[in-house]
């Protein structure tokens, strides 16, 4: 993952939605109860958080617009789910895995030189 | 230019050791769990699962599965394991796995072993969101901050 000083004013401009729309208490956590609990219906996410299914609508929007979250069927139900495109391109998932056997290979480099 | 592949990958090391010694460290369950940090319960035999508790610090409440396919002595070795079950709360062995293969070739120096891991295309979203969480300093620590500061 990049620093910050790797920031360019580009993707600075492009994360301002971004941030603008986890500024809110309820949307972040919003974003925590899809990251934690997989994909959730409107009328789930309001149970558990409290709140209007009207609130919860317009908090989703929000979101969506930001690309954060998108919406999908999951049988007869409308259903929304975290969109990891917009946190995380599949690349950098496949870096960190990357990574992961790098460090088991030198694990193992050094197990049978040893 | 091509993109880069995001269904696979591939990795090649020079080892500086025998074939026969490398083929050892990768399948007897002992030694293979000893650099890949997990304590397996069973031998890994073609066709069959073997699973144990991952030992390497901080996951340790985490189990590791894999399903073995293929044991050519000092040629190939290859597993299906599921890569992003990090959640002990959710059953994962519906879902599609990625093969992992190791090959093996002799070499002057010692032995060329390359790994390939395929089939993340197939991972469903929502389990690439969740492999973060495996990751200090990503979004683990991020949502966890967000966590702690929405519910102070």
């Amino acid at each position: 993952m990049s620093t910050a000083s790797a920031f360019s004013a580009a993707q600075v401009r492009d994360a301002a939605p971004l941030f603008a729309a986890l500024g809110d208490r309820t949307r972040l956590r919003l974003v925590l109860r899809l990251s934690g609990g997989g994909p959730d219906s409107i009328a789930g996410l309001a149970a558990k958080a409290e709140v209007s299914r009207q609130a919860i609508r317009k908090h989703l929007q929000v979101l969506q617009h930001a690309g954060l979250v998108r919406g999908q069927r999951r049988g007869r139900e409308h259903v929304f789910v975290l969109d990891p495109a917009r946190l995380a391109d599949a690349r950098e998932h496949l870096a960190r895995i990357s990574k992961q056997w790098d460090d088991a290979l030198g694990r193992l480099k050094r197990f049978v030189e040893g | 230019m091509k993109s880069p592949s995001t269904d696979r990958i591939q990795k090649t090391v020079l080892l500086q050791a025998q074939r026969a010694r490398v083929w050892r460290a990768l399948t007897d369950h002992t030694e293979f769990g000893q650099w890949f940090r997990v304590r397996l319960e069973n031998r890994f035999e073609p066709g069959k699962s073997t699973s144990g508790h991952v030992t390497y610090p901080g996951y340790e409440h985490l189990r590791f599965e894999v399903q073995v396919e293929r044991m050519d002595a000092e040629h190939d070795f290859s597993f299906r394991w599921h890569p992003y079950a990090v959640d002990p709360e959710v059953d994962y062995s519906q879902e599609p796995t990625t093969l992992v293969e190791f090959k093996l070739e002799a070499v002057s120096q010692g032995t060329r072993l390359t790994v390939i891991e395929s089939g993340f295309d197939k991972i469903p979203a929502e389990r690439r969101v969740e492999a973060f969480r495996m990751n200090d300093g990503g979004w683990t620590t991020q949502l966890e901050n967000i966590r702690k500061h929405v519910d102070r």
